[in-house]
Parts: C-alpha cells; sequence; structure tokens
C-alpha cells in the first residue's frame, strides 16, 4: 500500500481536527496551520517526484478491490495540480496572518481553511466518481464558511448567490452519478472509461454535456458564469484570493479529466467546447473592462481565463492539453498574487474602487512591483509566464487549424491589457482630484489617506506575494522544463490505458 | 423501470426548480431540499427494481438488492442535511440584517436600476 497518495488529504484533515482544539491559543493555532499546509506540499512534491519516475499510482482504502472500493490516484496531471495548489494555499495562509484580525481568525478560520485544503487534495486525487461528489462538497462546504466569515450585509447577500448555485449545480452532479449508474452500473472512474465505451453515442454524449454544465457552473464557464464576479470580491481578500486561484480550476480540473477518461474523445477538436471556450474568454474581459473595482475586475478576468483552459481541451490534441495544463499552473499562481496585491491595497488605503485611488506608485513602489510583474504575465507580455503558457496554446490551435478560436484568444490578451492598464492607471498612477474623492453613493464613506504619506503594509503580506510572484517567475525560468512534464501529463490524460491498469490492476 | 418512481422525480425536479426562482429566501430552501430529494431519488431508481431483500441470501444469482445507490443517496442525505442547515443559517442572518426574507439585488442591478431612474427623471 502506498501511504504517500492518502498523504495530501489525511494530513490537512487530522490537522483541521486537532486545530479545533487549539481554538484558544491563536498563536499556536496559527503556526500549526502553517506547519500543516507546509506538510501537505512536502507530502505533494514527493508524489509528483514518485509518479514522475514510477507511473500512476492508485490506492485501495479500506482494501476493498477497485470497482467497489474507495480509489485515490496520482498521475501526472493530479500530482502537478496537487503542488501548485498547496504552494499558493500556503502562501495564502502566511497572507493571512498579516491580514485578517483576530476576530475574523477566531471564527474558526484555521481549520475550515485546512478543510478546504483536504478537499482540494482530494478532488484531484479521485479515482471514482462518486468520491469526486464527496471531495467537492468537502471545499465547497468549507468555502462557504469561509465566503460567509463575519457575516456581514454585503456577505450574506454574496454567500447566499453562491451556496445556492452551488448546491443546484451539487444536486445536478448526484443526478449525473445516477444516471451514469443506471447506465454502466459502476462509478469507478477507470471501470467507467472502459464501460461507457459500450454505451450508445448518444447517451454518452448526453452524460457528458450534463457534466461539463455541473463542473462548468463550479469552473464559471462563458453561461454559467454570472455568480463569480459577485461572489468573490465581498469576501475576507485572502479568501477571495484562494477561491479565486483554486476553486474554480478544480471545477477545470474535473472538466478535463472526464472528458479525457471517461467521455472518450473523438479525437479532433470539440466545437461545443470551443465556442464555449471563446464565448467565455470574450464575455468575462467584457465585463472586467466595465468595471471599476480591483476586485471585481480581478474576477471578471478569472472567468475570462478559464475560457483559454477549456480552449486546449477543446483542440483535444497532445500540444492543446498540455498546454491547457501549463495555463492552468501559470494561472492559479498569478492569478492568486494579483488578488493578493489587490488585498494590501485594500488593507492600506481602505478601498479597492478605482475612483478613491490614485498615486500608489509613489507611496507604495514595492506594491506597484508586485501587481505589474503579474498583471503583465496575465496579459501574456514575452518574458514572462502568461506568454509561454499562451503562445502553447496558439501553436496547438494553429496546429489544427482552428484559426477562428486563435484569433479571439490573441484579441482577448488585447483586451486583458486594456483593463490591466486601466487598474494601473487608476491605482497607481495619477492624483486624486478633488471631485473623485467625494463619495460615490456606493462607497461607505471612509477618509481618504494624505497623499504623499507612504503605506503600511505588514511584512508577512509582502513576503508571500512577493514569494508567489517569485514563482510565477520562476514558472517562465523553467518554462521548457514545466512544458515537458505537462506534455507528458497530457500523454497520461489522452493515453488512459495506465491510469485503467493502475486502478483495476 | 418503475414509471412512478420516474415520474415522481420529474415532478420533484420540476417543482424544486419552480420554488428555486422564486424571491423569498424560505422557498428557495425549500426548493434546493426537493431538488436534493429528487436527485436522492433517482439514485435509488438508478439501482433497479425494488422489492428484492436488503440482505446477502444464500439462494444462487443476484438475489439482494443493489447496495451502492443506496449508499450513494445516503451519503448525499447527509450532506444535503449540513448544506440546508447551512443555508438556512444564512437565510436567518440576512432576515435578522435586513427585516426581510427576500434576495437582495445584486451590486450590477442596483448600479443600472440609480442609472434608470436617473435617466427618468
Amino acid at each position: 500500500m502506498n501511504v504517500l497518495v492518502p498523504l495530501p488529504v489525511v494530513l490537512p484533515l487530522v490537522a483541521a481536527a486537532a486545530s479545533v482544539l487549539l481554538q484558544r491559543w491563536l498563536r499556536v493555532q496559527q503556526a500549526f496551520g502553517v506547519l500543516a499546509c507546509v506538510g501537505t506540499l512536502a507530502a505533494s512534491i514527493a508524489l509528483l517526484a514518485r509518479v514522475e519516475s514510477g507511473g500512476v499510482s492508485a490506492v485501495q482504502l479500506g482494501g476493498w478491490p477497485a470497482p467497489g472500493g474507495i480509489t485515490l490516484v496520482a498521475d501526472r496531471f493530479s500530482a502537478i495540480m496537487l503542488v501548485v495548489s498547496t504552494a499558493v494555499v500556503l502562501a495564502v495562509l502566511v497572507y493571512a496572518l498579516g491580514q485578517l484580525d483576530a476576530a475574523h481568525e477566531s471564527l474558526y478560520f484555521h481549520p475550515v481553511y485546512l478543510v478546504l485544503v483536504a478537499g482540494v487534495s482530494a478532488s484531484f486525487l479521485t479515482g471514482d466518481l462518486f468520491n469526486l461528489f464527496v471531495a467537492f462538497e468537502i471545499m465547497l462546504t468549507a468555502s462557504y464558511v469561509l465566503i460567509t466569515l463575519g457575516g456581514s450585509g454585503a456577505q450574506v447577500r454574496a454567500g447566499m448567490t453562491y451556496v445556492v448555485i452551488s448546491l443546484v449545480a451539487s444536486t445536478l452532479f448526484v443526478a449525473g452519478v445516477g444516471l451514469v449508474y443506471a447506465a454502466t452500473g459502476t462509478v469507478n472512474m477507470a471501470d467507467l472509461s472502459q464501460r461507457l465505451a459500450e454505451v450508445p453515442g448518444d447517451l454518452r454524449m448526453a452524460l457528458g454535456l450534463l457534466f461539463v454544465c455541473v463542473f462548468g457552473i463550479k469552473a464559471a464557464i462563458f453561461p454559467l458564469f454570472f455568480w463569480l464576479p459577485d461572489a468573490y470580491p465581498t469576501a475576507p481578500s485572502p479568501v477571495t484570493a484562494v477561491f479565486a486561484g483554486l476553486l474554480t480550476k478544480v471545477g477545470v480540473y474535473a472538466i478535463i479529466r472526464t472528458q479525457t477518461l471517461l467521455f472518450v474523445p473523438v479525437g479532433r477538436p470539440s466545437v461545443v467546447l470551443l465556442v464555449i471556450a471563446g464565448a467565455t474568454m470574450v464575455v468575462g474581459v467584457l465585463g472586467a473592462i466595465a468595471q471599476n473595482d480591483i476586485k471585481r475586475i480581478l474576477s471578471f478576468h478569472i472567468v475570462s481565463q478559464i475560457g483559454y483552459m477549456v480552449m486546449g481541451l477543446a483542440l483535444f490534441t497532445l500540444a492543446g492539453l498540455a498546454g491547457a495544463i501549463f495555463y492552468i499552473v501559470h494561472h492559479i499562481i498569478v492569478k492568486t498574487a494579483l488578488f493578493l496585491v489587490a488585498g494590501i491595497i485594500e488593507t492600506a488605503t481602505g478601498t479597492a474602487a478605482l475612483s478613491r485611488l490614485a498615486g500608489l506608485v509613489r507611496r507604495a513602489p514595492l506594491v506597484a512591483a508586485l501587481f505589474a510583474v503579474p498583471a503583465l504575465s496575465l496579459a501574456g507580455f514575452p518574458p514572462f509566464s502568461g506568454f509561454v503558457a499562451k503562445l502553447a496554446l496558439v501553436r496547438a490551435g494553429l496546429e489544427v487549424g482552428q484559426g477562428v478560436i486563435v484569433g479571439v484568444s490573441l484579441a482577448v490578451s488585447l483586451l486583458t491589457i486594456f483593463s490591466m492598464s486601466k487598474i494601473w492607471g487608476g491605482a497607481f498612477w495619477g492624483s486624486l482630484t478633488e471631485q473623485e474623492v467625494s463619495p460615490t453613493p456606493e462607497a461607505v464613506p471612509r477618509p481618504v489617506p494624505a497623499g504623499g504619506a507612504r503605506l503600511r503594509v505588514p511584512p508577512t503580506m509582502l513576503l508571500s506575494t512577493a514569494a508567489l510572484v517569485a514563482l510565477s517567475l520562476a514558472v517562465a525560468v523553467a518554462a521548457g522544463p514545466l512544458y515537458a512534464l505537462s506534455e507528458r501529463a497530457a500523454a497520461n490524460l489522452l493515453d488512459t490505458t495506465a491510469y485503467v491498469t493502475a486502478v483495476l490492476g | 423501470m418503475n414509471l412512478g418512481l420516474a415520474a415522481l422525480v420529474g415532478i420533484l425536479f420540476s417543482v424544486g426548480t419552480y420554488l428555486l426562482l422564486q424571491r423569498t429566501l424560505t422557498r428557495i430552501v425549500i426548493g434546493i431540499a426537493l431538488l436534493g430529494h429528487a436527485a436522492n431519488l433517482l439514485l435509488l431508481v438508478a439501482g433497479g427494481r425494488a422489492g428484492r431483500p436488503p440482505l446477502i441470501t444464500n439462494e444462487p444469482g443476484p438475489a439482494f438488492v443493489d447496495p451502492l445507490p443506496q449508499a450513494l443517496a445516503l451519503t448525499a442525505i447527509v450532506i444535503a442535511f449540513g448544506a440546508i442547515a447551512l443555508l438556512l443559517t444564512l437565510a436567518w442572518r440576512s432576515f435578522v440584517l435586513h427585516g426581510e426574507d427576500e434576495v437582495e439585488d445584486d451590486l450590477e442591478d442596483r448600479r443600472i436600476g440609480r442609472l434608470a431612474d436617473g435617466a427618468r427623471e
């Protein structure tokens, strides 16, 4: 039995339980939470190394044989996702130590956060459709608590939408699992990949589309994204950052996993997914342009970026999937870093509304630099990780002659630059005029800090944001080996025999 | 396949969807609960015919009912129970904060509403 595979799930879950007991000693609880995240990160890296050298590893928890038991599987794709997600989770937790006040932290922030980590890890590792549902629920239930942490009016309003939408998706998920079970008599994904091939083609397509809908709600793809830009910005900023970086990407992971493993790819680009991808990119970026609040602009950008990942999947080629995997890795790191910077601005100045900010480049040059690097990377400027990711996707698209989606993706990149420069021009350059200082009816009146003073930012916040920005630069520097790794992971996704034999033996 | 149960699943889904589209939070919560029941019932229907004993007997062949969908439905019920409890708490909190049991407009709706009011004046 391979102990390493369940470790990224078990470790944070046990730590969460223990963390509840430490509720009275906040400092100890903080240190414990960070320690647990470091442990999970170490376990994930060890798992990636193991999968890289030894191939797909599968574990049957409880000792029941494969199709009926609880299966955990780690292949290259899930191991990569685990490493990136736990790295981001650790950085955000360190950031939260500086940002959250004791009142928020005493509301069981640390235990719930660790449960969230366990849920995310479980989603990446599970080899069973129903346990994927359970893992999603672990993650989502923790996210319900985190998004409403503090229980202010705006949070309750946004949280209500978020919870209801997520529950509808979960209900559809259970219904989908029921239908799949009725059609095949199994919920084990390796088993399903063989059984679903025997199911009539139109029934298989209907089931496939149902799962695209279910995960599409969680991943915020085109017609189903409307809840995201409203729900995310109200939460405390570390929570928003980790949601923005991770939760939608877990949905994307589930789409890629189910579409490649279960609903056998036909070997040519999927028109439905390409249309979804293009529409997601365009609508997301247009929404971002219309906004005036840093967090809302960035939230719409999540939607837009999801389109690129779906585009990579929709091409259904080795290069497309490799590009999508590389894009996810790049996006998780960069997006989280951007939200952390937005959180720093909000903490230091008291607002994230562009109309009430100006001249931060003089008052906090380091913060400006920390914003500029991931912003340029998100837009896809050459030396940064976003450029490599987009280049991979564009090349993959041209290889199979999908010029339209490539054109759309490049146009959306231009609009991304436009809205990033809007944040830059609004928050970092210029000075406030008298008219702009006067509060809009939307915003709560707050004293605007004097223009010349340097901003005070807690060092842990700067440190963890800088670490993430450095990580995104490292992704750009190590783009060659990382892309090769993504290609090997994509090869595993397209050829499912290794996965199936590892699970079913 | 039991047609009655299948029809019941359909009815539960449609009633749940109808309630979900209402403006009152309590109705939304009840709608979510009904949708959950529909999905769980669907799992049970997927498990095959009713009427077989839920026990493993000595008779040859599949004489007992398939236990897996029941286990799945049980798990889903427990999860839905927790989620609905949380949803009720949120609805209560919303009632305490705003004094009414209704879904509020989101920020965009309010902004557009203000623009429309401004245009009218």
